[in-house]
């Protein structure tokens, strides 16, 4: 399927369910949705660096926390319409994960991962002591009662973070399928041999971190709308991090689909739970399902699949078994 | 002029004392990440969990916390062993411990602390110990106990440590796994189990680790967090698996911290780990005692 084929089919899934959840008639669905989405947007972002480059960033919930702050700083400043809010955080987290990784990347996988870990306490102690957009105490952000087309506001933020969701998907499935997702493959294959055959491997590794930085600055950025009241705590959380970390190694890492199914499996999930149980057990279920599908299935769901439907034609199975073992019998 | 200099030298004492607590809290992942090269981001974890295991015993029946750390360390030894078995099984023998590895310890982390929040709560903790109080003045030094008994305790460990990897078999087995594990295999020892016991020992101090940060400190689940950055930040400018490297760094960052806490406010201190550690990667990857 071409990419602008893609992007319209998106559009009008994207249309379908924000239809359906009117359909519904319960705010709710928006708020719920709204949530789910955010973290389509963050798993994805995530999956470019870390599913097709091989490098883990930790430091989700910091780029996220930059991109909802750029807005608080901004509506002081003066209150702006949100889509130029996500311009702006999507910069500003794009230039920080810039940088970041200009330090970083130079050296091995891990210090980038521990960088990015160490950035979110450091960025979390600057917003606490910069008293402009709040401090320790948070920020209020009244948000108007309703919009123009929309009626409810709620329905304006979710049908702002679906496009964001459509858009972000469709960056990923873009870059895979171009030089550049190839480029960044090589990278997380062998990055020793992709650099000897002639690589530019910093220069990949800077462009995904910028390009994932600012997605995650985009998803944050209505953010502050969508809750009312902003704290340091709430907006660099640890299930940020933990989320977008999960939702791709439970989905499948190696292409797009991968974090868009863990987002709404996990998301979905941790909402009604969320309802149902409580708060901290769902986070504990998301820490389960992580260290599990870890251990037991490196390939996430996409894995999961492709191992059911290749032993699926079980008149086959036999001899495919048989195919399968016979080179490891030689000596 | 006099009182500000009374206040510099008693923040680079404090700073002295913090930082040889600091080195208790990075050997082990001096000895994880720097000699074993498994990068455990769930240390910390492990440490809040020998925190709370030396404030049940002191609250239950009012035993000394360090003196409890110590008699836990064989159960935290066993824990690390285990744990270690299992990356190895599930990572290393498949050569997927650069992210897949990762995820791993990071899922340890979190869960330990979600655990450890849905058991205890967020309420800061606290342990009773007759050392926890008086403050000893030394002219214009003002030395609180708290802090000096775990930074002696803390510097014999440190030095027992290093005794373990310089003169015992184990120990130099433990150094040689790092260099070169088919040359250590032709030799006839098994690098698997030589890394197991090294990152069950690696694991044993955080038990040690966790007690002196409940002297030292109220303690929450959630305070491990600000200890990743720091660790790595000492980790990586000691130069990554050296004991000695590890301690003058532990006291570099301690005096930096303490100096700006005490000249910035206590709010600025966490940024000075993440400052050196950028620093350290930019101009020196191979740290202050690299190899």
């Amino acid at each position: 399927m071409r990419s602008d084929v893609f992007f319209v089919v998106c559009l009008v899934v994207g249309g379908i369910v924000f239809a359906a959840a009117l359909a519904l008639g319960n705010d709710y669905y928006f708020f719920a949705g709204y949530v789910v989405l955010q973290y389509v947007v963050l798993s994805t972002a995530w999956n470019i660096l870390g599913g097709y480059c091989g490098y883990v960033n930790f430091g989700s919930a910091a780029f996220f926390a930059l991109g909802a702050y750029t807005t608080v700083a901004m509506h002081r400043l003066h209150p702006m319409p949100i889509p130029v809010d996500v311009v702006f955080g999507g910069v500003v987290s794009g230039v920080v994960g810039l940088g970041m990784g200009y330090l970083t990347l130079r050296l091995r996988g891990a210090f980038f991962a521990i960088a990015t870990l160490a950035l979110a306490v450091v960025l979390q102690t600057l917003i606490v002591n910069w008293d402009y957009v709040g401090g320790s105490r948070g920020a209020y952000i009244v948000r108007p009662e309703s919009i123009a087309p929309f009626g409810n506001y709620i329905k304006y933020l979710f049908m702002i973070m679906m496009l964001l969701a459509v858009g972000s998907v469709t960056v990923a499935r873009v870059i895979e399928r171009s030089r550049l997702g190839y480029g960044f493959a090589t990278i997380r294959d062998d990055e020793l041999a992709a650099e000897a055959s002639g690589v530019p491997t910093l220069r990949l590794k800077l462009i995904a971190t910028t390009i994932s930085g600012a997605l995650m600055g985009m998803a944050g950025a209505p953010f502050p709308y969508y809750i009312g009241f902003l704290q340091p705590t709430s907006a660099f959380g640890l299930e940020y991090a933990v989320n977008s970390i999960a939702m791709p190694l439970i989905g499948g890492t190696t292409s797009w689909v991968g974090p868009l199914i863990g987002a709404i499996l996990l998301g979905s999930l941790q909402q009604i739970a969320t309802v149902t149980i409580s708060s901290a057990v769902n986070l504990l279920i998301v820490g389960f399902l992580l260290v599990g599908f870890v251990i037991a299935a490196p390939n996430g769901v996409i894995g999961l699949v492709h191992k059911y439907i290749q032993h699926k034609p079980i008149g086959r199975v036999g001899r495919r078994k048989i195919e399968a073992d016979a080179p490891k019998a030689a000596p | 002029m006099i009182f500000s200099f009374d206040l510099l030298v008693n923040a680079i004492v404090s700073g002295i004392l913090i930082g040889a607590f600091y080195a208790a809290v990075t050997a082990g992942v001096t000895l994880s990440f720097g000699v074993l090269d498994i990068v455990n981001i769930a240390h910390p974890a492990f440490i809040i969990l020998g925190s709370y295991i030396a404030y049940i015993f002191n609250i239950t029946f009012g035993l000394d916390p360090i003196v409890t750390a110590i008699v836990a360390t064989p159960a935290f030894y066993l824990l690390g062993a285990g744990i270690y078995q299992i990356y190895y099984v599930s990572f290393e023998k498949r050569g997927q411990e650069s992210m897949r590895g990762l995820a791993f310890f990071f899922g340890l982390l979190f869960i330990t602390e979600v655990m450890l929040v849905l058991y205890f709560g967020v309420d800061y903790r606290y342990v009773e110990a007759r050392y926890i109080g008086p403050t000893w003045h030394v002219a214009s030094l003002d030395i609180p106990l708290r802090i000096l008994v775990p930074c002696l305790v803390s510097l014999l460990m440190i030095a027992v440590l290093q005794l373990i990897l310089t003169r015992s078999f184990v120990g130099r087995a433990i150094m040689a796994v790092a260099q070169d594990q088919l040359a250590l295999k032709l030799m006839g020892v098994d690098p698997v189990r030589i890394k197991r016991i090294a990152f069950g020992i690696s694991i044993a101090t955080a038990s040690i680790a966790g007690a002196f940060l409940i002297v030292i400190q109220p303690v929450e689940p959630s305070v491990g967090r600000e200890y990743i950055g720091r660790v790595f930040a000492i980790c990586v400018l000691g130069g990554m698996g050296s004991l000695p490297g590890t301690l003058i760094a532990a006291m570099l960052i301690g005096i930096f911290e303490s100096l700006t806490s005490t000249f910035y406010g206590p709010s600025w201190a966490p940024a000075v780990s993440f400052g050196f550690l950028l620093l350290t990667l930019a101009v020196r990857p191979a740290g202050l005692l690299g190899r």
